[in-house]
């Protein structure tokens, strides 16, 4: 670990680009032997600290030091889209871009919906859910059919509709709007009209819940916050946005990817069909093998701060790379090899410290619904095109595939 | 071995819960309770693990 180090930053902007799904980029596991915290240049010019360490990035997320808060200067803008910043300027800040105890009273609000229990009230929905829409495959005439339509977009889609409390005949709203803000072939403009619109959509129906609630999270968290004094529209049209995005395409990539992995290896798909009790160690290596969210976790220091050997100053920018840090063989043995009996529960892919993923028992409970049933219910299901012709997320900011052809 | 929970730093991410229910608990609005302060055997062992695994580092172990 030499000084100069961190004065040379590598020539490619990153993040790099995934090109293969299953491995991680060969510059990634450079820097982080040579230097688990340096300096990179963003895609956007910038430079920001790129941390690729396990025990450096846990060490960053669990330090308060370290803020959240987009509308910070030095905050990096990974991807180096121009309207980013200005998006979090405009409304109450989501709880993820929110630090200290404006955060926590936020996240504590809402923290109810999402507990073990209440989780295991939902299973059997969840399952009617996953059901219905492999129902729909099954019928349908017409092979390959793309899963990623098919079942991995629709089924997070519902399932948080029916969290929110969105009633039947608004899901058409609520699914081809958020379909259309995730698909390639939606040009940008109209993706942002798309994101307006579910804006648009949530308010309408807030206003409607304050009349005539129903037994749904919005409609509870307007009884809290009239307990509390005033409704609050504006915050809690932050959260029920922040819930649909958060909640959808990463749950909906992680599915793609995971069928993906669980039909390249038939040995492990053996595995959680003869014992579905395998399934939840199976879910975290998957979980922590295409870590999707390889670079949505960003911080600016509020202070300097040691770590991993360097100093990061008061407003300089970090990047916690989660798939540099779930790759580190400190942390997990052998550490590109996807195995999903080992123990992977530590992974960083839903973040660590105090903003670890809010969603993060709704996804384990729905990845494992969708995949014990999918490989039951379809045993003969098999990718129709080779690995290599299926259009990955290469440049996004969450990672994943776009479409996933497959037969039976 | 003796735990201590600080339900103040939860972030109520329930990690601890599914790693030892037996010991692990949480309210209604998702903070942690204790269900005891002095696992022993299996669940000692399950509850050394969640406390490496909370988020927040709310969880405290004390010897013996
Ligand atoms: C496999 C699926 C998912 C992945 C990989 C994922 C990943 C993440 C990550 C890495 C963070 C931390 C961001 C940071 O530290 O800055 C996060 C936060 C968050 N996620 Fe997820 N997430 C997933 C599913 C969900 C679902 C299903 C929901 C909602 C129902 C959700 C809601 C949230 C919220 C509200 C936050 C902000 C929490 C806070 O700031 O305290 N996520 N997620
Ligand atoms: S693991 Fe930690 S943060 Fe999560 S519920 Fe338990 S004590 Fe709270």
């Amino acid at each position: 670990m030499t000084p100069t180090d961190t004065t040379q930053p590598p020539d490619q902007p990153f993040p790099l680009a995934r090109s293969c799904p299953f491995t991680e980029p060969e510059p990634y596991t450079r820097l982080r032997e040579q230097q688990p915290v340096s300096k990179v240049r963003l895609r956007g010019g910038e430079q920001a600290w790129w941390v690729s360490g396990y025990a450096e990035a846990r060490a960053v997320l669990a330090d308060r030091r370290f803020s959240s808060d987009r509308r910070k200067d030095g905050y990096p803008n990974p991807n180096g889209d121009p309207r980013f910043r200005e998006r979090f300027r405009t409304q109450p800040p989501p709880m993820v871009s929110l630090d200290g105890t404006e955060h926590a009273a936020v996240r504590r609000s809402v923290l109810g919906e999402f507990t073990l229990k209440r989780l295991s009230a939902l299973r059997p929905r969840i399952q009617q859910i996953v059901d219905r829409f492999i129902d729909e495959m099954l019928a349908c005439d017409s092979r390959p059919v793309d899963l990623v339509q098919a079942l991995s977009l629709p089924v997070p889609s519902l399932v948080i509709c029916e969290l929110l409390g969105v009633p039947y005949e608004d899901h058409d709203c609520f699914q081809s709007r958020t379909a259309a803000m995730t698909r390639r072939t939606v040009p940008p403009a109209e993706r942002l009209r798309a994101f307006d619109e579910l804006q648009a959509c949530l308010a309408a129906l807030l206003t409607r819940k304050e009349s005539e609630p129903g037994d749904d999270l919005l409609s509870r968290q307007i009884a809290q916050q009239r307990e509390q004094g005033a409704v609050d529209h504006a915050r809690l049209l932050s959260t029920a946005t922040g819930l649909l995005v958060a909640g959808h395409e990463t749950t909906a990539n992680m599915i793609t990817l995971g069928v993906l992995a669980l039909l390249e290896h038939p040995g492990q798909r053996a595995l959680l069909t003869e014992d579905p009790g395998s399934t939840p160690a199976a879910v975290e290596e998957l979980l922590r093998f295409f870590s999707i969210g390889d670079t949505v976790i960003a911080r600016v220091a509020t202070e300097d701060v040691r770590v991993g050997g360097v100093t990061i100053k008061a407003n300089e920018g970090v990047i916690v790379s989660v798939l540099s840090a779930n790759r580190d063989p400190a942390a997990f043995d052998d550490p590109a090899e996807l195995n999903p009996t080992r123990a992977a529960r530590h992974h960083i892919s839903f973040g660590y410290g105090p903003h670890q993923c809010l969603g993060q028992n709704l996804a384990r409970l729905e990845l494992r619904i969708v995949f014990d049933t999918l490989f039951r219910r379809i045993p003969g299901l098999r990718l129709a095109v080779p690995v290599d012709e299926i259009p990955f997320k290469t440049d996004a900011t969450v990672y994943g595939a776009h479409e996933l052809p497959v037969t039976w | 071995m003796r735990i201590e929970a600080d339900t103040e730093t939860c972030v109520g991410s329930g990690r601890c819960v599914l790693t030892e229910p037996a010991v692990f608990d949480q309210d209604d609005d998702g903070i942690v309770v204790l269900l005891t302060d002095r696992p022993a055997g299996r669940a000692a062992a399950r509850a050394r693990q969640a406390a490496s695994l909370c988020p927040s580092r709310a969880l405290r172990l004390m010897e013996p």
